[in-house]
């Protein structure tokens, strides 16, 4: 061990505070102004229009509504990136010949590495707007994201009981769903639950692009300057994502 | 037949498969699931017609130049982003700290203080991280108007409420006796904190911040589709004006600096751990 | 309907030069011991038994049939004809016993029957009838990492049992019981191989069990065949020389007690991830 600051951590720092600084400098922020006494106002004033929140009962069925849109996007795509992921994931693991190792891998990449909102602008071009192109939109990047999960679990998984059911006979899906399948079953289905509380988060945001739930809502009363509005439909977004965890979290323990 | 021999877990799985078929159906028409839509003339031939402008990528040097300042806007709206979350979270990440607490270490007479303020320090960080930063980011674009500073203050408060909670975490889970020790003897938070606490957890902070910089990098890329700067807001004008060669370039890009992004984080995290 | 090797050898894929020079043959109905000194390899012929480890040089030929000359669709069913029990029970912990058991049989059920069998066991009294035979049937739907070692080591027999294979292969079957209890499970091996007329063999690591139960016990010393004798005529001066290494002669008791270290330290790891 050396004592004192080594050069490349003091180089480290270095070049992180030029980083910082050169991020402001060429933003061109306008951090003076935010508070200076007209813009303070303005901001406090803003803020205002949000409270209270809009509470009349046509608005929040109308809420309601969009809530179970944005609930039933989120749960449809883990489903289906859960199934998606499992498939890719098989030969991602190395199970099906290095080609195919590197072919699922690939797809698995490009998958996770285009953004959610990416998706969903793609989508709703290819599948009109509406919560159908919110839902391709989340179940293709999620798939990227549980696929390669789903292989790393693969991976580490003891291969004998499959071995030996191969080994007496068995066909290669009958020993994977006999012999591995219940060796992750229990850590696929914590990483899908995790994926589905950051899913709750993000279908809410895809409405901004069209792709329908909380999120379509938001953008139109902002739009509108309807403020009380919005505030209604963040608290909606707000309990939805509590509500989420909390069912995920009763789930991962009731199936431990 | 005996009954040992009937499966005691039949009539659960019937009824929880039952459960899950009738919720289903809502759900799928919920989301107005008809995957007959993407084969649809008209679709198809919308999709057809800009994917196939994907090819050639638009490659000239105006848009290249326009598409490097969006690159470089993005990065600094991570980087700017990021260090004013740790702003935010330092101090509040302290008061969660129960292992830099005085009042804890005697009879305590003025203990219920400390406790209110962590208690609203949680509450606080909670709401700052429970809005999505996309929200925050379309908030503040009504207030400054188009542009990075929107993002980089969305980045800033969603992700000083993520940090804020992690360092409280990670300071309260390394072994505390060094600070108590310090306490005891007399010294301030501060020094307790830099001689007692940080040198035990300064490379998991530090690797944790790394990795939540590579997460804003993601993040500030789709910042744009809601006004607030970066290739995320050239992607939305390529995307609107249905231009596929400069949707593809924008693509590409992006990848780019995600696969770059996760790179560089977790060569930085190999070397920190 | 028996086997025969000729000449086989094998390396594993480290370098280790496992088996050499093995000429083996065995009839239709026999039951033979295998007894030798860990690492020896009894499990390693077992596994080219089992047709599943192929030998780098030499002729194998199983129930008249060369595995590795025919098709693999026909070396799945060659496969399917044999059951071997392993050492250390191939068995997923969360897997419910009645699935492991039936598993035994995937090798002969259409796909779509061993699908069904996931959802709703398709033979419960079937696999009953295998495990109450091991004393076990009550137990037939609770998971398998309720049992003890000893337990699921009689679930893995129970698979085989359930199988019904032409070929019975054992690699220390025994190795997590107590001497009673291996008595009485080598002795069902034993009656079972009599009742179907199949061949047996099974490798044991307590010489007093392989000379009590079996005909016929080959000893096997570093990858090679160092007799092949009628159980009675195995002197102590062969078994002396086949125990050379571990100084004394292994023995499951009966009479004296086993050393509790020593079936220890033969326990295979269980998996209870």
């Amino acid at each position: 061990m050396r004592a004192g600051v080594s050069f490349g951590g003091l180089l480290a720092v270095v070049l992180v505070i030029a980083a910082v600084a050169g991020s402001f400098a060429y933003l061109d922020m306008p951090l003076g102004a935010l508070f200076a006494g007209a813009a303070a106002g303005e901001i406090v004033d803003f803020v205002g229009r949000f409270f209270p929140p809009e509470l009349g009962p046509a608005f929040l069925a109308k809420v309601g509504w969009a809530a179970l849109e944005t609930l039933a996007i989120s749960l449809v795509s883990t489903v289906l990136a859960a199934v998606a992921g499992a498939v890719l994931a098989l030969p991602a693991a190395g199970r099906h010949g290095v080609a195919g190792q590197v072919a699922a891998r690939f797809v698995l990449n490009l998958l996770r590495s285009v953004p959610e909102l990416v998706w969903a602008t793609l989508m709703v071009l290819a599948a009109g707007l509406g919560p159908f192109a919110g839902t391709l939109a989340l179940a293709l990047h999620t798939t990227g994201v549980l696929g390669r999960l789903f292989a790393e679990a693969l991976e580490n998984t003891p291969p004998a009981p499959a071995e030996a059911l191969a080994g007496s006979g068995a066909p290669s899906l009958a020993a994977f769903l006999y012999g591995t399948f219940p060796l992750v079953a229990a850590q696929w289905l914590a990483y899908a639950l995790y994926r589905w509380e950051m899913n709750i988060r993000m279908a809410a945001i895809l409405g901004f692009v069209g792709a329908g739930g909380l999120g379509a809502l938001l953008y139109f009363s902002l739009s509108l300057f309807h403020e009380a509005e919005a505030s209604t439909v963040i608290l909606a977004m707000l309990a939805m994502a509590v509500a989420v965890d909390g069912a995920s979290a009763w789930l991962r323990r009731a199936s431990a | 037949m005996s009954t040992a021999v009937r499966d005691p877990a039949a009539l659960p799985r019937l009824g929880w498969t039952l459960v899950a078929l009738v919720l289903l159906w809502p759900l799928l028409r919920l989301t107005d699931f008809h995957p007959a839509a993407l084969f649809e003339a008209g679709n198809l031939t919308a999709m057809g017609n800009f994917l196939a402008g994907f090819l050639p990528p638009e490659t000239s040097p105006d848009f290249l130049s326009l598409l490097g300042k969006a690159t470089v806007e993005t990065l600094a709206m991570a980087t700017a982003g990021i260090a004013l979350s740790i702003l935010l979270a330092v101090p509040l990440g302290l008061v969660l700290t129960r292992s830099l607490s005085i009042a804890r270490l005697g009879p305590g007479r003025r203990g219920w203080i400390g406790q209110l303020l962590r208690a609203v320090a949680r509450a606080l960080l909670a709401v700052l991280r429970g809005v999505p930063e996309l929200v925050w980011a379309l908030l503040f674009v009504r207030v400054f108007g188009l542009g990075a500073a929107a993002g980089v203050l969305a980045l800033g408060i969603t992700y000083g409420g993520m940090l804020g909670k992690v360092y409280g975490e990670i300071l309260e889970s390394a072994d505390a006796r060094p600070a108590r020790a310090l306490l005891e003897a007399g010294s301030g938070r501060l020094a307790a904190l830099c001689y007692g606490l940080l040198p035990n957890a300064a490379s998991e902070l530090v690797s944790y911040t790394v990795y939540r910089w590579e997460c804003a990098v993601r993040a500030s890329v789709v910042m744009g589709f809601v006004g607030a700067g970066g290739l995320g807001q050239l992607m939305d004008q390529s995307m609107k004006m249905l231009n596929g060669g400069e949707a593809a370039s924008i693509l590409a890009t992006f990848l780019v600096l995600v696969v770059a992004a996760d790179g560089l984080s977790e060569l930085l995290r190999r070397r920190l751990a | 309907m028996g086997f025969s090797l000729e000449g086989v050898g094998l390396t594993h894929a480290n370098g280790f030069r496992a088996l050499r020079g093995i000429d083996l043959r065995i009839a239709p109905g026999e039951r033979v011991a295998l007894i030798g000194a860990s690492g020896a390899g009894k499990t390693t012929l077992l596994r080219v038994l089992a047709a599943s480890l192929r030998p780098g040089e030499g002729r194998v030929t199983l129930l008249d049939g060369e595995p590795w000359a025919c098709a693999p669709a026909a070396l799945r069913r060659l496969r399917a004809r044999i059951g071997l029990v392993h050492q250390s029970p191939p068995i997923p912990p969360r897997q419910r016993v009645v699935t492991a058991v039936l598993a035994g049989r995937l090798g002969q059920w259409p796909l779509w029957k061993s699908l069904a069998s996931l959802v709703l066991p398709v033979d419960p009294n079937g696999a009953r009838a295998a495990l109450a035979r091991l004393d076990l049937a009550e137990r037939l739907y609770e998971r398998c990492d309720r049992l003890s070692g000893g337990q699921q080591q009689r679930v893995a027999l129970a698979r085989v049992l359930y199988q019904q294979p032409d070929l019975l292969l054992a690699d220390e079957p025994v190795s997590a019981m107590d001497p009673a209890l291996s008595e009485l499970t080598i002795s069902l091996l034993n009656e079972e191989a009599t009742r179907r007329g199949v061949t047996l063999v099974a490798s044991l690591h307590a010489v007093d069990l392989a000379l009590r139960h079996f005909p016929r016990v080959v000893g096997v010393k570093e990858g090679a065949i160092l007799f092949d004798l009628p159980a009675a005529q195995v002197s102590d001066a062969l078994l002396r020389e086949l125990y050379a290494a571990e100084g004394g002669l292994p023995l499951a008791g009966g009479l004296r007690a086993p050393e509790p270290a020593e079936t220890a330290g033969e326990l295979p790891p269980l998996r209870c991830a």
